[in-house]
């Protein structure tokens, strides 16, 4: 079944766009990516999916329930991680613990203890004078101490230092690995990259590319570096160009063919040419995303 | 009933600021009494010739020499503003505070339904706002009979209960304009408090404005009509209820169908 189903999905905030016509599917049991800009509509898809705004057309299912009829049937199976997690002052974290999970009409007290022990969260802390990262770490420990069948995190590692990165997805893929659905969205590409087994893009309001993460960084541009004098006039399908004394670098999608004979015809010292990495063609998708979809479209 | 319990924990240092201000407010006024009452004779012709003015808080029909009378003027001002500004502050916040601290996508992220959260939230401002009323009434009872007054219970029931519906009437016109917005609510709440407040006193002085006894609670709460006529006006308190029933409907309406954020 599929933990998420878009049908052209859209949300308009008056005349702003939000997002539109998105088409997105994540399996149960995936680990999932949703890479974009600040503004190109993460937040909005998610926060539609949850029921916190209504949208203006299209369909979407979460396990298999309708967003809009059974919002309160999704909520009781899904942990969220909002990208900005804000308690109410005054509280204790165990206290917020509690509340949340006297919400669900659930006692998770003891899984809850033990996520504080492993993000080293002092339960005994009030809200309000935690760190942003230590705030987090009470939205991570609310979202996951239920168990829920699916993960939707917003931003999840921004504010935590690398140790707690790293336990964190740790975490993660236990419950991954337990059957746990983790859908999480991030702009950090390195973490999708060594994370996640499948990913979408999205750039202003629509999904732009979405599969495999091993398939999403296959392209057939490359990384050429070259050391020494080339004339690279009359060559078509560079981009990215960076010129520093007798070294030039840019990322290539032509033939290679002329490639070859244009570095033929120079005086080369030396040349790499590798595969980009996943942040290059990240910005590949951002530069060009909307042609690449329309080409795949047609 | 897990938010209620949060709602009331939440709200209690407001609580006892205010709960302890009227209070203390009200017996200051009352133990003042004694001293008036020497007084009496000139105290009366003063203030029974200072004309709008005493018409404006009902002055000019109230004995300020007898315990009620005195009662109905000053204890009654503070009783009615007092606790109207805290009834309007308390409903005004409640929901659109969690949208203005940034507190709702916790709370709406969890399987509660949007209709179950309002009925909730309306459940704990009254809650407080009975619990605000009988200490009020116990506070008043007990400063009585500590300067050693005859308790006018008829009088005082009646006047206790009218404060009561006028601030859950108020409570419930904020009520429902909390759901509609998000920041900037307190000022509203205190402000439309204080709007009915002086519509009651334009009320009282002039004939023509007579008519806006039907727009403000403070129009039922009128000392001086329930001392001489020993009950409560049923019609303005009915006319009260349905507005408030009418705001608070709106509120669930658009709190349930609304975007958050």
């Amino acid at each position: 079944m599929e933990a998420i189903l878009t049908e052209n999905l859209t949300k308009c905030y008056g005349k702003a766009r939000g997002i539109t016509n998105l088409n997105l599917t994540v399996e149960e049991g995936e680990f999932f990516g949703f890479i974009g800009p600040n503004g190109a509509g993460k937040s909005t898809t998610i926060r539609t999916l949850l029921g916190l705004i209504h949208p203006s057309g299209g369909e979407a299912r979460v396990l298999g329930l309708d967003i809009r009829r059974d919002r309160k049937q999704i909520l009781e199976q899904v942990g969220y991680l909002p990208s900005e997690a804000v308690f109410y002052s005054g509280m204790r974290v165990r206290d917020v613990l509690k509340l949340s999970a006297a919400l669900r009409g659930l006692d998770c007290a003891g899984e809850g203890e033990a996520l504080c022990r492993r993000l080293q969260l002092d339960p005994a802390r009030r809200v309000d004078e935690l760190s942003f990262g230590n705030r987090k770490k009470v939205g991570i420990v609310c979202a996951l101490q239920h168990k829920p069948r699916l993960l939707i995190l917003d931003e999840p590692t921004s504010g935590l230092d690398p140790l707690m990165q790293r336990e964190f997805y740790d975490i993660l893929r236990e419950r991954n690995r337990a059957g746990t659905t983790v859908f999480l969205s991030s702009h950090v590409l390195s973490e999708i990259q060594r994370n996640c087994s499948r990913a979408a893009v999205i750039r202003e309001g629509g999904i732009i590319a979405c599969g495999s993460v091993e398939t999403l960084a296959q392209t057939s541009a490359r990384r050429v570096t070259v050391h020494g004098r080339i004339c690279l006039d009359g060559l078509k399908g560079i981009r990215d160009k960076n010129e520093s004394d007798g070294t030039v670098s840019f990322l290539y999608s032509g033939e290679i063919g002329h490639l070859l004979s244009c570095l033929a015809a120079g005086t080369v010292t030396d040349v790499s040419i590798s595969e980009p990495d996943l942040e290059e063609i990240f910005m590949h998708y951002y530069e060009e995303g909307s042609e690449r979809h329309d080409a795949g479209q047609a | 009933m897990t938010l209620v319990r949060h709602e009331l924990r939440q709200g209690t240092t407001a609580f006892a600021v205010w709960a302890g201000s009227i209070a203390g407010l009200l017996a200051i006024c009352i133990f003042l009494f004694p001293e008036m009452k020497s007084q009496m004779e000139a105290v009366n012709s003063v203030f029974a010739s200072m004309g709008s003015f005493t018409a404006a808080f009902g002055m000019d029909r109230l004995n300020f020499g007898t315990l009620i009378g005195f009662y109905g003027v000053e204890c009654g001002n503070v009783l009615g503003l007092g606790g109207a500004l805290y009834a309007s502050l308390c409903a005004v916040n409640i929901l659109s505070k969690e949208e203005n601290d940034r507190t709702a996508e916790f709370l709406l992220s969890h399987p509660v339904s949007r209709a179950r959260i309002v009925t909730e939230k309306l459940a704990a401002v009254l809650i407080q706002l009975t619990m605000m009323n009988l200490l009020l009434y116990g506070v008043s009872l007990a400063s009585i009979a500590a300067i050693g007054e005859e308790i006018p219970w008829k009088e005082l029931n009646l006047m206790h209960l009218a404060y009561f519906l006028m601030q859950m009437e108020l409570a419930g016109l904020c009520f429902g304009l909390s759901a509609f917005m998000r920041k900037g609510s307190a000022g509203a709440g205190l402000g439309i408090a204080a709007m009915m407040y002086f519509l009651n006193l334009a009320a009282n002085i002039s004939e023509k404005a007579e008519f806006l006894k039907y727009i403000t609670p403070f129009g039922y709460t009128e000392s001086a009509d329930i001392v001489s006529s020993g009950c409560l006006d049923g019609k303005l308190i009915f006319i009260g209820m349905l507005y408030a029933a009418a705001a608070v409907a709106a509120g669930y309406w658009q709190y349930c169908t609304k975007d958050i954020h």
